[in-house]
C-alpha cells in the first residue's frame, strides 16, 4: 500500500523526531522542524509520537491513498480540502488537496500506522545534506509512492471506530496547535551566548529591541536573520571552533545573525550572542520567510521552567486525544 | 588558541562521559577546547546541577589516557596531479618541490583534534610546519568527495563533495561516512591518522 504524490508542493520531506547520538562525528539530530506539532499530528491518527510523518513547509501538497487511510495534518494552518488538526478518514483513490499555508509555515501529516521506511542510523528522517534517511534521501516529488503500513486499512478502520464525537470523515473536536504563531512578531525568549558578553552595550540592545525578520535563504539548516546588521564584537580575539546546538545564534562577520535550526552543522567558530530556549524553537519553526520575531532575554532556570510549561502542554494535549481514543 | 593539552584532555573527558552511559545525555560532543552534553529534553533535573556533578564523578574516578582514546587510522591518498589542484601552488608558496609537499604530507603523524563541518568531516592536527599556508582566498564551491587538503597547520578530508576553501593536494578513495554502517564515520576525535601514498592505479582498484 502507498500513497502517492500528484503535486508535491514545497520541500516536503519525511521526518520524525531525528537520529541521536551521531553529533560526535559530525552529525546532526535533524528531523521534524516542529517537533511539538509532528508529535500531536501522530496522537491525532493513534500513533506512538515520533513516527515519521510528511513535513510540509509553505505549500501543500495533492496526495492519493491507495487504501483507506486515518490521516491528521497538525501545525500551521493551510488552505485544504480536508479539516486540520484532528483525525480525518480519507477512502481510497480520493484526492487530499493541501494548498498555502495562511498561519505558520510548516504542518506535519500522519497516517495511522506511519510510514514503513527503512530507518538509517536510527531514524527515518531526511537529512538532505547528507541525501540519506527518509525516502532517497531527498525532498519529495511528483509520481512517488511512500509506503503504508501493511495492514493500515484495517487500522485506520479499527482506530476510527474507537473514537468519540464523529462527524462523518471526521470528528467534532480538534486539537490545539501550540505553535502556530497568534501574531507576528513573535516573542522568543533567549539565554545569553557564550560570546555575548563580546558584544557592546549597543549591540547587545540592538540585538534584543531588533524585530526581526527571517531571511528567504533561510532552511532547515539555519534561519537567516535580516534586520540592521550588529554592530561587530568588541573583542575580537580568536574564537575557537566549538559545539553549536539546536537554536544557537550565531553573528557572522556581516552582523546578520544566524540561528542553527534542524539541520545545523555541530560545530562552529562565529561569536554567539545567545542560544533560544528549548521550548520557543518549535515556535520560531513556524515562521516562514518574511516573519516576524524579537527575543526577550531571561535565565536558564527560566528556560527550564518554559522547556517543563512546554512540556506539559504537550503531554495535556497528548491526553485529550487519547480521551478521545478511549484510553 | 589551540592548546593541545587542552584538546587531549576534552577528548578523555568525552571518552568518561559516554563510558557512563547516562540515559539522559543523547550525544557527547569533544571540540577543540569544549565540551558539549547535549542532554534529552524530557529530563526533569536540574541540568546544569546534574552535568557539574557527572563531569566531578568523571574527574574523581580517573580519566583514560590519551592513547586509549580513539584508534589508529590508516588513509591511502593518491598525489596525483589530476587529484590535486593545488599541488603547484603549495610547492610554489612554499619552496618546496610539488613530490616533497606530497611526502612531507604522507610522513606526518596525525590526531583528529575535532569532528565538524560536516558528518564525518575530520580536523587534524600535526601537519609539518613547511606545509602551513592559510585557506584560499576564495573557497571552491565544490570540493569533490574524498578531497585531501591543508591549511594553516591541520589536514582534512572531505567527506562529500561541498563547498570548501582548503589547499587540495590529494584525495583518498575511502568512503569517510556512510549512513549505512554500523560506524558510519571513518574518524573520531582523538584518532591517530597516517596516510599512505598510493599510485592512479592502487585508487582505482579501490573501486569507488
Amino acid at each position: 500500500m502507498t500513497l502517492r504524490i500528484l503535486r508535491p508542493g514545497i520541500l516536503m520531506t519525511v521526518q520524525d523526531e531525528g537520529r541521536h547520538g551521531y553529533q560526535h562525528v559530525g552529525l546532526c539530530p535533524g528531523g521534524a522542524m516542529d517537533p511539538v506539532a509532528l508529535a500531536l499530528a501522530n496522537a491525532l491518527v493513534g500513533n506512538d509520537v515520533d513516527e515519521a510523518a510528511l513535513e510540509l513547509t509553505i505549500l501543500g501538497p495533492d496526495l492519493e491513498f491507495g487504501a483507506d487511510t486515518l490521516i491528521a495534518v497538525c501545525g500551521a494552518e493551510f488552505e485544504a480540502n480536508i479539516p486540520l488538526n484532528r483525525p480525518v478518514w480519507v477512502q481510497a483513490g480520493k484526492l487530499v488537496h493541501i494548498g498555502r499555508v495562511t498561519r505558520g509555515a510548516r504542518a506535519y501529516l500522519a497516517v495511522a500506522g506511519g510510514l514503513p521506511i527503512e530507518p538509517v542510523l536510527g531514524s527515518r528522517s531526511t537529512y538532505l545534506p547528507g541525501r540519506f534517511g527518509g525516502h532517497e534521501g531527498r525532498t519529495l516529488r511528483r509520481g512517488d509512492a511512500i509506503p503504508l503500513a501493511a495492514n493500515v486499512a484495517a487500522l485506520s478502520r479499527e482506530r476510527f471506530e474507537k473514537l468519540k464525537g464523529k462527524n462523518g470523515r471526521s470528528v467534532r473536536w480538534w486539537a490545539p496547535p501550540l505553535t502556530a504563531p497568534d501574531r507576528e512578531p513573535i516573542l522568543v525568549h533567549v539565554i545569553e551566548g557564550e560570546h555575548y558578553g563580546r558584544f557592546d552595550g549597543v549591540a547587545q540592545r540592538a540585538f534584543l529591541d531588533t524585530i526581526w525578520s527571517i531571511a528567504a535563504d533561510s532552511n532547515r539548516m539555519g534561519f537567516r536573520l535580516g534586520g540592521a546588521p550588529l554592530a561587530r564584537p568588541t573583542d575580537e580575539s580568536e574564537i575557537l571552533s566549538a559545539p553549536t546546538c539546536l537554536g544557537t545564534v550565531q553573528v557572522p562577520a556581516n552582523g546578520q545573525p544566524i540561528v542553527l535550526m534542524a539541520d545545523h552543522q555541530t560545530t562552529g567558530g562565529y561569536p554567539r550572542i545567545a542560544e533560544i530556549a528549548w521550548a520557543d524553537v518549535p515556535r520560531l519553526a513556524q515562521l516562514a520567510p518574511g516573519g516576524k520575531v524579537h527575543f526577550a532575554r531571561c535565565s536558564l532556570d527560566i528556560a527550564a521552567q518554559l522547556r517543563k510549561a512546554m512540556r506539559e502542554r504537550l503531554e495535556a494535549a497528548l491526553h485529550g486525544i487519547a480521551w478521545e481514543y478511549g484510553n | 588558541m589551540l592548546d593541545l593539552e587542552v584538546n587531549a584532555f576534552v577528548q578523555r573527558l568525552a571518552a568518561a562521559v559516554h563510558a557512563r552511559g547516562e540515559p539522559w545525555i543523547r550525544d557527547v560532543v569533544p571540540a577543540l577546547g569544549g565540551l558539549a552534553l547535549h542532554f534529552d529534553p524530557g529530563f526533569d533535573g536540574v541540568i546544569s546541577d546534574v552535568a557539574a556533578e557527572l563531569i566531578e564523578r568523571c574527574l574523581k574516578d580517573g580519566l583514560p589516557d590519551a592513547e586509549n582514546v580513539g584508534r589508529e587510522v590508516e588513509v591511502p591518498v593518491c598525489y596525483d596531479r589530476v587529484f590535486a589542484p593545488d599541488l603547484e601552488e603549495v610547492a610554489a608558496k612554499t619552496g618546496l618541490s610539488p613530490e616533497d609537499v606530497a611526502a612531507r604530507h604522507a610522513k606526518g603523524e596525525y590526531r583528529v583534534l575535532m569532528m565538524g563541518f560536516a558528518p564525518g568531516h575530520a580536523y587534524m592536527g600535526g601537519l609539518d610546519a613547511k606545509l602551513a599556508l592559510s585557506r584560499r582566498a576564495t573557497p571552491r564551491a565544490v570540493v569533490p568527495m574524498g578531497s585531501v587538503a591543508i591549511a594553516n597547520e591541520q589536514t582534512v578530508v572531505y567527506p562529500y563533495a561541498i563547498a570548501g576553501g582548503w589547499n587540495i593536494i590529494g584525495r583518498t578513495p575511502l568512503v569517510l561516512f556512510d549512513a549505512k554502517r554500523d560506524q558510519p564515520s571513518l574518524f573520531a576525535a582523538g584518532d591517530r591518522v597516517r596516510f599512505r601514498a598510493i599510485s592512479g592505479a592502487e585508487f582505482e582498484g579501490f573501486g569507488r
